[in-house]
């Protein structure tokens, strides 16, 4: 009885220990990617590499995801609102719904999705082929020339590309609103530009910042760490888009509780 | 010049290199056989400082692998993996000259796709390569592009990872001349890793063999055939049967 406690409990410990080494070794590994930002040389046309591939070819999930978003949110609105003759209120909660929430989770997962994996399997990959190694041995430091640019890149241009998702997905619910549910369009306007406030824009592009820098941050984690082989490839591209989602989700309600709780 | 002593390295309960000690003259061109998994490519990393070894010293040029100034250490290298290792993001012609474009010295791209194309056509490969990607070419031209690699930047050190293994024998006499010609001309030190036996007398000053995790024979090329030693008996003459156990 006693040993089995004793076996239960050292087995707890060194289950905690695990989690506190790798939580260790990611904030480490965060902060030499930050440091490399302030440290030459730099790496200039892969930072701009990233700034397309992150951003510019992001836009078409992005803006798709948001309008039908934007344009469901309406519909809901509107029949839960009808229940209690609350209906005119969907221009100001498809407006808060989406800047607040909608917009920068569903990008944040959006990137997760199509960002952090491809990163996770392109490193990955690179280590499996020795790549990694060959950068180092051309005195090229891998972090600095792989995982900044990509870290920087998505922190720079994800709040970008969540301040379209915002505005796509208001012209969802504004289209529902004025073809299908007999909305007033410069009313409809109107409403949404009056009722937003200016917290309401920040918090949602610090957002999207800090979920473009997790996700970009676990696609080059995992990538840097994956083992050897095809297997280990998918390992961790599974692992970095799993976890990236989970954070992506826990950091939201870290920042909506900063930005509005009080 | 690489003085490597006692160095021991294993992965989790898996003993590879058990106690290896070797020395390489400035200059010297020396070749390293043993078989499959022995760890020949583990040793290579090691002094490369790409794996950390467990106990053991190596200096080159009396410089330990982990100096704080990795770039220097690293500057005096060139290396070809054994898979070749391009970076398929890039063209073949920023591949091979991918250090000279790094740096405080970096070439500009006109003359650093001409020296890629130099050293493209040193290893019998055409100038219209340099602007393919390495996804195009086949597993030999790989290799070729990433020997191209290793000597692009005229490095004091070389290693070569199984040079010749997929390639013509043509090309494998064209390869071995030109790391023949890397040590005699420039003076670089070589070291190369082959199971190529003709590579070996082609390339090789000095042999050693490695086998259960340290260095079985040692000696000059010459000396090999009448080294006395069965395990490298066993091994140069490809008998099946001997003190090697061929199930490893
Ligand atoms: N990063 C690593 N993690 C775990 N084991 C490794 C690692 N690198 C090498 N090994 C193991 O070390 C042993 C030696 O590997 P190494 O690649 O040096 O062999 P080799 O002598 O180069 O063989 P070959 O001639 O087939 O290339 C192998 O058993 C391999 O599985
Ligand atoms: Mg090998």
């Amino acid at each position: 009885m006693i040993q089995a406690t004793q076996r239960i409990l050292s087995r707890i410990g060194r289950a905690t220990l695990a989690v506190f080494q790798s939580i260790g070794a990611l904030i480490l590994f965060a902060l030499t990617a930050v440091s490399h930002i302030f440290r030459p040389p730099f790496y200039f046309g892969a930072f701009v590499r990233q700034l397309l591939n992150i951003g510019y070819f992001s836009l078409p999930v992005v803006g798709l995801t948001a309008l039908f978003t934007g344009a469901a949110l309406a519909l809901q609105i509107y029949s839960g609102g009808s229940r209690f003759n609350a209906e005119a209120v969907v221009p100001q909660i498809v407006a808060i719904g989406m800047v607040r929430e909608l917009g920068p989770v569903l990008v944040g997962l959006m990137i997760a999705a199509r960002v952090t994996s491809s990163i996770a399997a392109e490193i990955a990959t690179m280590k499996v082929t020795e790549q990694i190694d060959a950068l180092t041995t051309l005195s090229t430091n891998p972090m600095k020339y792989l995982t900044t640019p990509r870290v920087l890149a998505a922190f720079l241009v994800v709040p970008l590309l969540v301040g379209i998702g915002d505005i796509i997905g208001i012209m969802g619910g504004f289209f529902v609103s004025t073809s299908r549910l007999g909305f007033n369009p410069s009313n409809y306007i109107q409403n949404t530009a009056d009722f937003l406030t200016f917290i309401d824009i920040v918090s949602s592009l610090t957002k999207g910042a800090v979920f473009g820098f997790i996700a970009a941050l676990m696609g080059c984690y995992y990538g840097m760490n994956s083992n050897r082989g095809a297997q280990g490839v998918g390992e961790a591209t599974k692992s970095s888009v799993v976890v990236a989602s989970v954070l992506i989700l826990a950091s939201n309600y870290l920042l909506t509780e900063m930005f509005f709780s009080s | 010049m690489i003085t490597i002593k006692d160095l021991h390295k294993s992965f989790g309960p898996k003993t590879v290199l058990n106690g290896v000690n070797m020395h390489i003259a400035a200059g010297h061109s020396m070749v390293i056989i043993g078989g499959s998994g022995t760890g020949k490519s583990v040793l290579l990393k090691n002094i490369l400082g790409l794996i950390t070894p467990d106990s053991g010293s190596i200096e080159v040029n009396g410089i330990d692998p982990n100096t704080r100034n990795r770039d220097a250490f690293l500057d005096m290298f060139g290396m070809l993996f054994q898979g070749g290792a391009l970076f398929d993001s890039l063209p073949i012609w920023q591949n091979v000259s991918f250090r000279l474009l790094q740096g405080k010295h970096k070439l500009s791209n006109s003359e650093a796709h001409e020296i890629a194309v130099e050293k493209l056509r040193r290893v019998g490969l055409r100038p219209e390569v340099a602007d393919q990607y390495p996804g195009e070419l086949s597993g030999g031209m790989q290799k070729r592009v990433g020997l191209a690699r290793a000597i692009a930047a005229e490095p004091e050190i070389i290693f070569f990872d199984e040079p010749t293994t997929g390639l013509d024998p043509i090309m494998s006499g064209v390869i071995n001349e030109l790391i023949r010609e890397i040590v005699v001309e420039m003076g670089a030190t070589a070291m190369t890793i082959t199971h190529d036996m003709s590579s070996v007398r082609a390339i090789a000053d000095e042999v050693a063999m490695l086998h259960e995790g340290v260095v079985q024979w040692t000696g000059k090329v010459g000396d090999m055939d009448n080294s006395g030693d069965p395990y490298l008996d066993q091994f140069i003459n490809a008998r099946p049967d001997g003190p090697i156990e061929a199930i490893r």
